[in-house]
């Protein structure tokens, strides 16, 4: 065996150690950066490795490149706010689906140039990578288009929507057979290659934006296996293997989040939840009693001042009004009197999976300080006050109670168990799903109608006064 | 490829995927959004398939996809680590002293 093979698939196998290892450190907040590190580390060997191909002779436009993305992509990666942290990994998902199906499409052209006939089995995988590579490209753009709200993050629905999928899948599956017998039909190839950059674009269209962790988790998990795939089509170890490693990752953190929504993810993909028709019957399902009371700040101040107890629940409306170092300068306010300040952290808090956690890192609160929904929920029983920032459906016990609640068995944060509840909310609209929240009239339940920077940052102040 | 490297390969892919269940599924939600970026950056790893398809001497539509593969992938790749490792320098058990 050749030196040189030898040398490059030994550097695969320490890379691949590399992110097995890295990824297993990712999972505990203390070693996470180092595990992060050495994952990047394996990259760069395999990187190097690889430039060692003797079909690699193209160095100097190849280096061109490297430089080219590598300053494009360090440039995003520290102008980014944490709060657009789902568009960014977005946008990234589209790159690398986008580059799996380029290399499918390539190596298949290598072999229509040289009038050869491409092995079958090099046709299917890098049909498949097309497939895979192409609706995570353009499904990718879409999401990230819908969460920087350059188009409208509702559902976007038309009548024959799934008629349309399913003519174009099957269209794919045709063109595909078509292609497996007779390769050298240039146009055909280009004709599926369109297919399934229009499948991404239909696939993510109908999902509403509060969907977008469901999405953005599976995306990922399709660069993954279009990664694989176009290791597949090249015949490299290293890329299925990483590529699975991340279609794994994918997968898990994609069922997480539609455990946490109580959905399936047919469900996330193909209902249209959150547009007028879902809606609709969800209003109709809760019949509210009771009446709204209303505070002011300096009530709440002294509500939360003289607890002994608070969780504070941080929704999406904190992120969106940008409150959390408000929150962070109420939280030392309440700790310098003595309270205990815990955070409840719902699984579906952010726009994507722990986009919550990472918001209140940057505003320097403590990981320990952060609690999961199954750690938190049996200590509201002994909580004072419960503090609900711009959160409406992951508090709603209509989610418990109420078996013709749209949302019903949804695990959510329990604070009506809670001595008291506070909610800063800026009217009596309801969240996401379209549901009346039974919360806001109970009677432990007090309301702070307002912006959450403006009421939080108020809050901080009279809680100072003290 | 021949069938026979394309089992082998299946092999490999479904092996790898069994690992990366039982690696990932114990990061604790706290970590979810940086194991998302950091595994974004892994799956720019089709920049290695991109070099080696863009790697002719000679100009051709392969060279020139592979060209454009290695700059999007570098971009995966590059940004991906690099926002990730900025977040997880925030994670902090104790409140660091401003």
């Amino acid at each position: 065996m050749e030196l040189r093979f030898t040398a490059i698939q030994l550097s695969y196998i320490v890379a691949m150690t590399l992110f097995f290892v890295g990824l297993k450190e990712l999972g505990s907040p203390a070693t996470a950066r180092k595990g992060n590190t050495l994952a990047s580390v394996g990259m760069l060997i395999a990187i190097v490795a690889t430039l060692l191909e003797k079909q690699v002779l193209n160095y100097g436009m190849i280096f061109i490149a490297i430089a080219l993305g590598s300053v494009l992509g360090a440039v995003m990666a520290y102008k980014v706010e944490m709060t657009d942290m789902p568009q960014m990994v977005g946008l990234l998902n589209g790159f690398g689906g986008a580059a799996s199906a380029m290399v499918a499409v390539g190596e298949f052209w290598r072999y229509l140039a040289m009038s050869q006939n491409p092995p079958s089995s090099t046709t299917i995988t890098a049909l498949l990578g097309v497939l895979i590579g192409g609706v995570t490209f353009t499904g990718s753009v879409m999401a990230f288009a819908k969460l920087q709200g350059l188009i409208t993050g509702a559902p976007v629905v038309f009548p024959a929507q799934k008629i349309l999928n399913g003519l174009l899948l099957g269209g794919f599956l045709i063109g595909s057979i078509y292609i497996c017998l007779h390769p050298f039909n240039s146009q055909i190839f280009l004709g599926l290659l369109l297919i399934s950059l229009i499948l991404g674009v239909t696939f993510v269209l109908p999902i509403g934006g509060g969907d977008m962790p469901v999405v953005i988790s599976l995306l990922n998990s399709f660069s993954g296996l279009a990664g694989s795939a176009a290791g597949f089509v090249v015949n490299n170890n290293l890329l299925i293997i990483a590529g699975a490693l991340v279609g794994a990752s994918g997968i898990i953190l994609t069922v997480i989040m539609c455990k946490a929504m109580n959905r399936s993810l047919a469900n996330v993909l193909f209902a249209g939840f959150g547009s007028g028709e879902s809606a609709g019957g969800g209003v109709a399902g809760g019949t509210v009693e009771g009446t709204v009371k209303s505070i002011d700040t300096e009530e709440g101040a002294m509500m939360l001042g003289y607890a002994r107890s608070v969780v504070i629940v941080p929704g999406y409306g904190m992120a969106v009004a940008q409150a959390q170092h408000s929150v962070k300068e109420l939280v030392d306010a309440l700790e310098s009197l003595g309270v205990d300040v815990k955070y409840a952290i719902h699984p579906v808090a952010g726009r994507m999976p722990g986009h919550m956690n990472v918001l209140l890192a940057e505003a320097n609160v403590p990981y320990p300080q952060l609690y999961d929904m199954d750690d938190i929920n049996p200590m509201f029983d002994t909580t004072d006050v419960a503090l609900v920032i711009g959160a409406n459906d992951v508090v709603n016990p209509a989610a418990k109670d109420d078996k013709n609640s749209p949302i019903y068995g949804m695990p959510i944060l329990e604070v009506d168990r809670a001595k008291h509840t506070i909610v800063i909310k800026r009217g009596m609209s309801t969240g996401f799903a379209g549901v009346e929240n039974d919360l806001f009239y109970k009677d432990k339940t007090m309301m702070l109608f307002g912006s959450a920077k403006d009421m939080v940052a108020k809050l901080a102040s009279d809680v100072k006064q003290l | 490829m021949s069938t026979e490297t394309l089992i082998a390969s299946l092999f490999v892919f479904i092996l790898a995927s069994f690992a990366g269940f039982e690696v990932i599924n114990k990061v604790p939600p706290t970590l979810h959004t940086p194991l998302m970026s950091g595994s974004n950056a892994i799956s720019g790893i089709s920049v290695l398939g991109a070099l080696i398809i863009a790697g002719e001497a000679s100009w051709n539509v392969t060279v020139i996809l592979g060209l454009i593969a290695i700059v999007l992938a570098t971009i995966n790749v590059v940004g991906g680590f690099l926002v990730t490792d900025r977040m997880l320098q925030m994670f902090k058990k104790k409140e660091a002293k401003v």
